[in-house]
């Protein structure tokens, strides 16, 4: 058996849930801008652009993450020669933050368009009658309200998000917590348990607040009505 | 998935309605005059009424716009042909990439394909990972309910110690990501001297901790959703806390918790991918070793994808149809949740 403290000085594990966060802070940025222009073609009044999004929503909805993530390595870099970087960790690290953030966006899409659906009609109706076009009215009067319904559900995508950041693994991403644990594990068979306990606190504490700050902000956010 | 928006709409639409026509339970705007005999239209008169309608249709999916008039009409006909154009140009774009990838070979050729095609890779590659997949998401699924009903009677109960225990150990199985949980099990089992079996167990226990946490919530929301006289009812025939949550609310939540279970097991397959990290024979290993042995896991991946694809594609219309069946059982709301 070895002591905690022998397990936390001579790993890393500080470092390796900083590289969680950084793949989630990445994935936040990039699958909420993505999601937001998805639920935008969703909505649009053109066809092609509205079968698109729907199309794509689907696709990373009902796929795996794993295959996702196995498929930008072993596809698109191994064998179509997809390239961020020519160095090996940056590179696999850019691909696990594509993966996520494609992932994502559906899942802040889909957030989003029940956020929607909280909007009142005649909010739109107000809209329209304004003399409002659909761009305008979907980004000054709807979206905005749809944004301030759904932090509930997007708090819910976020914390996804930040366990599926250990899929990450799959794209070769080696710094982070599962291949941490899996190492530690291997080289200290006996003291499994304590490893385990490690990481599994390490994600209870960085979870149970986002948590609790969704629901104090959605229930703060939410427009009286 | 109840859209409140495309009620409201529906009724909304329903108002500019002439007297003779009516909005049937489709949405669909029919007419109640029989045959109008002013109605002999040519050819192309008849297009023209089916594209309006065909519009006034699409009106109806999305508040967000008027009926657009014939300015707005051509704007959309003029972007709806550089969407199509955009989307064509983005797909030709990985086609090309495809076929001409820098300093590799063309992975379009048959050469490449066919190994990811043929019979044998169906037999020995593809249909024994789509029953692996499949088995530990049956346990899984079956290993979560009984997981979920546990702990939700547990969180449910009147005893305090009771109640706390479950929460932590619930709170606790939805924090952690489930790939930590798999490997945790993996190792374990493996150290306890499980050998081969051990990654289908570590998947199942991982899937169960998981999403058990996960159907405990919904049961317990079930249960919170149920009508008051439905516990008064069992007290007034006296049963105590307990048998009035196991004969009548517990039964009801889960019956009406049914099609969100249907959409977890959406969850369930999707995660049980993950089993291919811990070196579970799953559809995606299978695949992948297919690809090691011809060189070609793009094309393997690519056919596990399309048939991962296929099997949620069809439990999530499965999990749509449920809810009117569902209904008459129930006094609560069956109605599918959203699945993250």
């Amino acid at each position: 058996m070895r002591s905690i403290g022998y397990l936390l000085t001579h790993y890393d594990v500080l470092g390796a849930f900083g590289v969680n966060l950084q793949l989630t802070a990445w994935s936040v940025l990039f699958s909420l801008v993505l999601g937001i222009i998805l639920v935008l073609l969703r909505i649009c009044p053109v066809r092609s652009l509205r079968l698109f999004a729907t199309g794509f929503v689907n696709l990373f909805q009902n796929l795996p993450l794993t295959i996702v993530m196995v498929f930008l390595l072993l596809g698109a870099f191994v064998q179509l020669r997809f390239q961020f970087s020519s160095n090996f960790s940056t590179n696999f690290f850019w691909f696990a933050v594509t993966g996520l953030s494609l992932y994502t966006s559906a899942f802040v899409c889909e957030s989003i368009r029940s956020g929607i659906n909280t909007v009142p009609l005649g909010q739109a109706e107000a809209a329209r009658s304004l003399g409002l076009g659909f761009f305008q009215s979907a980004t000054l009067v709807i979206l905005p309200q749809a944004v301030r319904g759904s932090v509930a559900p997007l708090g819910n995508t976020l914390i996804a998000l930040l366990k599926n950041s250990t899929v990450a693994s799959a794209a070769a991403v080696s710094t982070e917590t599962s291949s941490l644990m899996n190492t530690m594990i291997q080289y200290n068979a006996s003291s499994i348990v304590s490893v385990f306990l490690i990481f599994a606190l390490g994600y209870v504490i960085l979870i149970i607040p986002i948590g609790l700050l969704t629901t104090w902000l959605s229930n703060k956010l939410a427009v009286r009505r | 998935m109840t859209d409140t928006t495309f009620e409201s709409e529906r009724e909304f639409d329903s108002d500019a309605m002439t007297a003779n026509t009516y909005v049937d339970r489709e949405g669909f705007t029919r007419s109640t005059e029989p045959h109008s005999p002013r109605l002999k239209l040519t050819k192309a008169e008849r297009k023209k009424i089916t594209r309006s309608q065909r519009n006034q249709r699409h009106e109806q999916q999305s508040v967000l716009f008027d009926e657009p008039g014939p300015r707005a009409q051509q704007c959309i006909r003029v972007i709806n042909v550089i969407g199509v154009l955009l989307v064509i140009a983005f797909l030709a774009w990985i086609i090309v990439r495809f076929a001409n990838p820098p300093m590799g070979e063309n992975q379009l050729s048959w050469k490449l394909w066919e190994p990811a095609l043929n019979g044998r890779a169906w037999v020995s590659f593809y249909l024994p990972g789509i029953v692996s997949t499949l088995a530990a998401s049956v346990v899984a699924i079956a290993g979560a309910t009984v997981f979920g009903f546990l702990f939700a009677l547990g969180r449910l109960s009147t005893l305090a110690p009771v109640r706390a225990v479950c929460s932590v150990i619930v709170e606790f199985c939805r924090a952690v990501p489930v790939l930590l949980f798999m490997i945790f099990f993996w190792r374990l089992f493996a150290g306890l001297g499980m050998g081969d079996s051990s990654p289908f167990w570590a998947v199942c226990a991982g899937l169960i901790c998981y999403n058990g946490s996960v159907v405990t919530e919904l049961i317990r929301s079930g249960v919170g959703n149920l009508p008051v006289g439905q516990r008064e009812a069992a007290t007034a025939l006296g049963m105590s806390h307990m048998a009035s949550l196991m004969r009548v609310e517990v039964p009801q939540a889960v019956i009406a918790s049914m099609p969100a279970l249907v959409s977890q097991l959406v969850v369930v397959v999707k995660d049980s991918a993950l089993g291919s990290v811990i070196s579970y024979a799953d559809l995606l290993q299978r695949a992948r070793r297919l690809g090691s042995l011809h060189f070609n896991p793009l094309q393997t991946i690519i056919v596990a994808g399309v048939i991962y694809l296929v099997l949620c594609g069809l439990l999530s219309r499965l999990a749509q149809w449920i809810p009117a069946y569902m209904q008459r059982r129930t006094t609560g709301v069956a109605s599918a949740a959203d699945s993250a």
